[in-house]
């Protein structure tokens, strides 16, 4: 258990290094949430139509914004992971005798310290904009695990189209497809009662509505949330070990 | 080989019967019989696309086998999969250290994964580097190394854990003559200090005929003949050279065959390295 503990954190080390060497994709994707928050919020927040409770449209649409930027650059996680196979780092990890879950797992909670530092990004935006943000430490220690857990989710999911898929092009072109759709059928930037009810079930099976869902009750103040903390949790984490069990299956057919 | 071997597993480093391997309808490797004896460094030599990176991926438990059975280290490949990993290092053709860690942290990652303790990894590490000559760049990024420094790193990497058998996929594909000799040399002290057994593929005769004590020539996924360098050599005339058994048993010139896949990532390699 504790050599399974160190494999896993050996890996994450490892990924982390990379990404603090080279923090100019952290830079880039915080481009997305400005552009999100500052000109889409801002004009939307005009209008009076969207149902979102006692907080203002812009405060609605925040926590939907921090999940979408950790749901999009972990989308584009496995890119990296079919760069590794083109050299033949994904070879020699494999022939290791650590289990192909700690290493599937070490991938996911470097995301997961990612998403975090992403979340710091939104929040700063956020207090720019004069967004009422919640700064009790239980609330951040929510937003947190909620950011980790995403990002563990999605950087996860992206490993299994990588293994699937195996090579750049191919990914890039579903990467696309998936985004978009995920983002839209989610309660990101409206609420799921103003869906029409076939894509209320869609968001309903997406992992990306419960992130939201868990971020807009603990991010900003007055937010209400659909579901509660410990559905949204408890969703989270059953396809997050889900996707994990399904990874570790799949990331060997990467070395094929 | 030695005939009077007993047939027994535990006498062989590496031991594969009717070894097969097909992609489709192409078969990569046909019915693979080979025995390799501890402590022999033995080469698979053939052209691109003869079927030896299929048979080290096999060997190493990348690829699962369409059929036929293979034991290394005295653990079957398929049933005991992770048995066999933990007796194993495995030097891929491609480029396998990671050029945005150092070299310090690559070879960390690998003693991690290998299940080392801190203070074993650490004295390994620091062993690893001194005998790859290493030492001065350690906690360099490895995209700052030159190709013979970056294989020989690899291969620190791959002998971290002492393992029983070292696979080797092309160790010196793409390396200039300077750095091709740093490798053999490492590798030639590595065979006589530990013992090891080493299976390396290349297609170059210059290496075989440096490193090898026994050879098996492959074409078209099958072993054309098998048996030590001088022999070989001796069978076709007391002046023939590894390139006239070669292409006596690979039926033409080494250049010749090999899938689009396989051209494309022995170039892509020696792009990298070069």
């Amino acid at each position: 258990m504790l050599v399974y503990a160190k494999q896993t954190a050996a890996v994450a080390s490892a990924e982390l290094h990379k990404l603090m060497r080279d923090p100019t994709e952290l830079f880039s994707r915080a481009v997305q949430p400005i552009l999100w928050l500052v000109v889409f919020g801002q004009v939307f927040s005009r209008v009076r139509g969207i149902p979102t409770g006692k907080v203002g449209y812009l405060a609605f649409m925040t926590p939907g914004i921090l999940a979408q930027s950790v749901l999009f650059s972990a989308i584009f996680y496995g890119i990296a992971v079919i760069w590794e196979r083109d050299l033949g780092i994904v070879h020699k990890l494999l022939v290791t005798p650590a289990p192909r879950s700690a290493l599937v797992l070490g991938k996911a909670a470097a995301a997961g310290l990612r998403g975090v530092i992403q979340a710091g990004v939104v929040f700063l935006i956020a207090l720019a904009l004069g967004i009422e943000l919640r700064w009790e430490p239980a609330a951040i220690a929510i937003v947190i695990m909620a950011v980790m857990l995403g990002s563990a989710i999605f950087s996860t999911f992206s490993l299994i189209i990588a293994c699937i898929v195996k090579t750049r092009e191919r990914f890039m072109g579903i990467g696309q497809v998936l985004t978009m759709p995920l983002f839209f059928a989610s309660s990101a930037i409206y609420p799921l009662d103003l869906m029409p009810a076939w894509l209320q079930s869609v968001a309903r099976l997406n992992p990306l509505t419960y992130l939201v869902d868990a971020l807009r009750g603990s991010m900003i103040a007055g937010g209400e949330m659909a579901h509660g903390l410990s559905t949204d949790f408890g969703v989270m984490l059953a396809v997050f070990v889900a996707f994990t069990a399904l990874a570790a299956r799949l990331y060997p057919q990467l070395a094929r | 080989m030695n005939p009077d071997s007993p047939p027994d597993g535990e006498a062989y480093a590496i031991e594969t019967a009717q070894l097969t391997r097909r992609f489709g309808n192409y078969v990569a490797v046909d019915r693979l019989s080979l025995r390799i004896g501890k402590g022999v460094v033995f080469g698979l030599l053939g052209p691109n696309g003869a079927g030896k990176s299929t048979t080290i991926k096999m060997l190493t438990t990348l690829l699962p086998p369409t059929s036929g059975k293979a034991t290394v280290a005295g653990f079957d490949i398929v049933a005991k999969s992770r048995a066999v990993r933990s007796r194993i290092g495995y030097v891929p053709q491609m480029l396998s250290a990671d050029g945005a860690l150092t070299g310090r942290e690559n070879l960390h990652l690998s003693a991690v994964l290998y299940g080392m303790d801190a203070a074993e990894a650490r004295g390994r590490i620091g062993d690893a580097l001194a005998f790859m000559g290493l030492e001065a760049f350690g906690d360099k990024l490895v995209k700052t190394y030159s190709g013979g420094m970056i294989r020989r790193l690899e291969l620190a990497q791959a002998m971290l854990h002492q393992p029983a058998v070292l696979f080797l996929d092309e160790p010196t594909i793409g390396l200039d003559p300077t750095a091709r000799h740093s490798v053999w040399d490492r590798l030639l002290e590595l065979r006589d200090r530990s013992g090891m057994t080493i299976l390396l593929t290349t297609h170059d005769m210059e290496e075989a005929d440096a490193l090898c004590g026994e050879l098996a020539i492959l074409h078209q996924g099958i072993v054309a003949v098998t048996g030590a360098p001088a022999a070989l050599k001796a069978a076709l005339g007391a002046q023939a050279s590894l390139d006239e058994v070669f292409a006596h048993y690979s039926g033409g010139t080494i250049q010749e065959g090999g899938r689009y896949i396989d051209v494309r990532q022995a170039r892509n390699t020696a792009r990298r390295l070069g």
